[in-house]
Parts: C-alpha cells; structure tokens; sequence
C-alpha cells in the first residue's frame, strides 16, 4: 500500500467516477432532447445543434478529471 | 467517455508488466483503421524496429507505448529509404536533422529544435494556407466549386461570429476566428492520418491558442470600455464607496478571467488525448490478452476512430465558438443593450452570396 499503489488505485476510481458523473449529465440531457424533438419535430435541427454543444462542453469538464487521472496513472 | 474510462483501467490493470508477446510489434495504431482485415499485415509493418530504439530484446510496457505515441518527441517515423532499403518507419531524428537550434535571449540559450508536433503544427499551417489561397485566387462573381466550398466554411465561422458578437463588431474579430478554427481543425484530423501526430494533444499547443484567445479578448474589452472602463469591470461592480473590498475583489477577479482561457485549453487537449489513448489501449490489448481479441478489438478501434473524427470537428467549432462568445462578453457594455446580440442559432443576417444552403452543422 505504498503511495505509488494507492496513486494507481485513485486513478482507475477517479475514472469511473468521472464516467458516472459525465453518463448522469449527458442521459439528462438526451432525455429533454429526445422529448423536445418528440414534441417539435421541426425543432428537431436546432435541438441536435444544441444538444452536440452542450454535450461538447459537458465532456470538457467531465475531462478535467481524466487529465488528473491520467497524470496520476502514468506517474513512476 | 465510459470508453476513456475503460481503456484507462484495463491499460493500468495489464500494463504493468511488461507485455509477454515479441516486444517488436508492439505497436499498429495509426494504419488499422485504414482497413481492419489487415490487422495482422499492420502490425508487421511498424514490427521492424522497436519502439524505443532499443535493438528489439527490451519490452515495452502498453503505458509507454501509449504514451510515446501521444507524446511529443523528436524523432519523426515515417515509410522511406534509409539504410539502403525501404523501410515501413524510418526514423528521422530532428535533432540530428536541424543541428539543434537555439535561440539566445539575453545570457539565457532557449533550446529551439522543432519537434514532432512543431513540424505537425507548421504542416497543417501550411495546408491551410495553399488550400485557402488556392481557394480564393477562383474567386469570380458567382461561386463555383473549391470556393464555393471554403466560402461555405467560412460563412458558417461568421455566422458563430455574428451570432455572439454582435452584428456590428463581428467583422473585426472574423480573421481571428477563421483562423482559429481552421488551424485547429487541420491539426486535429492531421492526427489521424498514419504517420502523423495530433498536435493538440500537447498542451503547450493548446495553452498557446488560448492565450490568443485570451489576448483577443482583452484586446477587445479594452477597445470597448476604454481602460478606464475595464479595470472599473475589474472590481466586479463594487461601487467606490465600498472601496475597502476591492483588495479582496480585484485580485478574485483578476484570477476568474484565466480561468476560461484555462477551460478551453484543458477541453481540447483532454479530448483529443483521450481519443487516441482509447484507440491505443484497444490495440494495445490484442498484445496483452492474446491474438484472438484482435478481430473485435480492431473494430472497436474502428467505431472509435469515426468517433474521433466527428470531436476533431466538434472540438474546432466549440473552440471557436467560445471565443467569440468569451469577446462577445467583453463587448456587451460598450453599447445599450442592442438586440443585435444574438440567440446562437438564430440563423439571422446571411448576405447574400451563399449559395450552397444550409451551413453545416443544422440539421
């Protein structure tokens, strides 16, 4: 259980923590797209740009923590 | 993401010793995809020097096999004649190539040899240019073909422009932002053809386009407000007679406007390096487990690899977009509240010299 073991384990947890947190973020945000297209298909355009962007941002935060996993992973 | 994630564990879990199979093929990313029944035929082609230089009898571990292919370095591999033969990755050390070149400011000798992604920076650099002269030089009064087409690109980055600048300064800033999104687009898909690097998954690449951004940004809040105005907006509207709070204020805010600079450079970098990092743990793991992964492993790869391709696109347009949108915020206060400030996507204000429809991205 040195630091260099432990540093690994909070890599691979840090990773799926971050996935459950980015999987919650961008469900809730396909749900109100699938429902704002179900209910405005000529809508439906301007929604999937929408959606595509703030997905995009959403996965930029989410990577945030990857970096740190991924600085911790590949620590000596 | 959940992909990221998973190649992330499964490399920590199996790369930790070195992997059992012959060490010299220890690489194939970049050629798989091109056509997944030649897996076997891929590997054999990078199988002909080892990774690290090293005369073939040293193993690799996936970690530094992953990490050499995303990371930046000085040797340029690619098919040539060396040593009398053709080889499939000849190895061309750039230190050797240039002599090393340094740069002396003052009594400090800054170490200026271009690397693998400086050479990738100043490759996809130059296709930009020669496409959009080339481009520009058919320019007739009405638009056919090649032109029709980067004008098409380019009215759709004025679009995102006016839509979050405003109609009235966007012009000035269009350059700037064309530039951004075509440079940082050509980078991005350079990194997916074989033998080549992705650029932006250096950090020093990306940090370097943010500070641009950020220059610009300030640039045009300064132009705006006056400098006055700017660092009044410093204080983050605490009026003067509560100027006791402003050593508490002004440094906050002083530290808030690098935190969006911090965010775009941290956005692109993170996606590009995670999509090439699934992509090598995905191969990487037909060395680790056994050969029979190979089939669903390069498929995998494969859907990855388009997935890649739709973020090096994605990533360009978010990047621009923010830009515009982090000037447009710099703009807002140097007129009352014009609704010239747009709703994203209003589609609004297209001249008249587009002919090809919608811009890309709608629908």
């Amino acid at each position: 259980m040195n630091a260099l073991s432990l540093g690994y384990l909070a890599a691979g947890l840090g990773a799926g923590m971050a996935v459950i947190g980015v999987g919650l973020g961008i469900g809730k945000l396909a749900a109100a797209a699938m429902e704002g297209s179900a209910r405005q298909p000529t809508a439906a355009g301007d929604i999937r740009t929408s959606m595509i962007i703030a997905a995009a941002l959403i996965e930029g935060a989410t990577l945030f923590a990857i970096v740190v996993c991924l600085l911790l992973a590949i620590s000596k | 993401m959940t992909l990221t994630a998973a190649a992330l564990a499964l490399g920590l879990a199996l790369g930790q010793h070195p992997a059992e199979p012959p060490p010299a093929h220890a690489t194939a990313p970049e050629a798989a995809p091109a056509a997944h029944a030649e897996h076997g035929a891929a590997a054999a082609e990078h199988g002909a020097a080892s990774e690290h230089g090293e005369e073939a009898e040293e193993h690799a571990s996936l970690p530094e096999v992953m990490m050499h292919h995303v990371a930046n370095g000085y040797e340029l591999e690619m098919p040539a004649i060396c040593n009398g033969s053709f080889q499939w990755n000849c190895k061309f050390d750039l230190r050797k190539l240039t002599g090393g070149w340094t740069l002396s400011v003052g009594g400090v000798k800054v170490d200026m040899t271009p690397s693998k992604h400086v050479v990738m920076m100043w490759l996809a650099a130059l296709i930009v240019v020669v496409m959009l002269v080339v481009a520009a030089s058919r320019r007739k009064l009405v638009p056919r073909g090649f032109y029709n087409f980067f004008e098409l690109l380019v009215q759709f980055v004025r679009d995102i422009a006016i839509a979050n600048i405003g109609k009235k300064d966007a012009d000035r800033f269009v350059p700037y932002l064309a530039s951004a999104f075509f440079f940082i687009l050509f980078m991005n898909l350079l990194g997916l053809l074989p033998f080549m690097a992705t650029a932006t998954a250096n950090v020093s690449v990306t940090v370097a386009l943010a500070l641009f951004t950020f220059f610009v940004t300030q640039y045009a809040a300064i132009r705006a407000q006056g400098v006055g105005g700017y660092l009044k907006h410093l204080t983050g509207g605490v009026p003067a007679s509560l100027a006791w709070l402003w050593p508490i204020m002004i440094p906050v805010e002083f530290l808030g406007l690098f935190t969006k600079p911090f965010a775009l450079t941290v956005r692109l970098f993170a996606n590009m390096v995670a999509g090439h990092f699934v992509i090598l743990a995905l191969l990487g793991l037909i060395f680790s487990i056994s050969v029979f992964v190979a089939p669903v492993s390069v498929g995998l790869a494969l859907a990855i690899f388009l997935l890649e391709l739709f973020v090096a696109f994605v990533q360009a347009y978010i990047f621009t977009m923010l830009s515009a949108l982090f000037i447009g915020a710099g703009l807002v206060h140097h007129d009352d509240h014009h609704d010239e400030h747009g709703h994203a996507g209003d589609g609004a204000a297209h001249d008249a010299s587009h002919v090809a429809g919608k811009a890309p991205g709608h629908g």
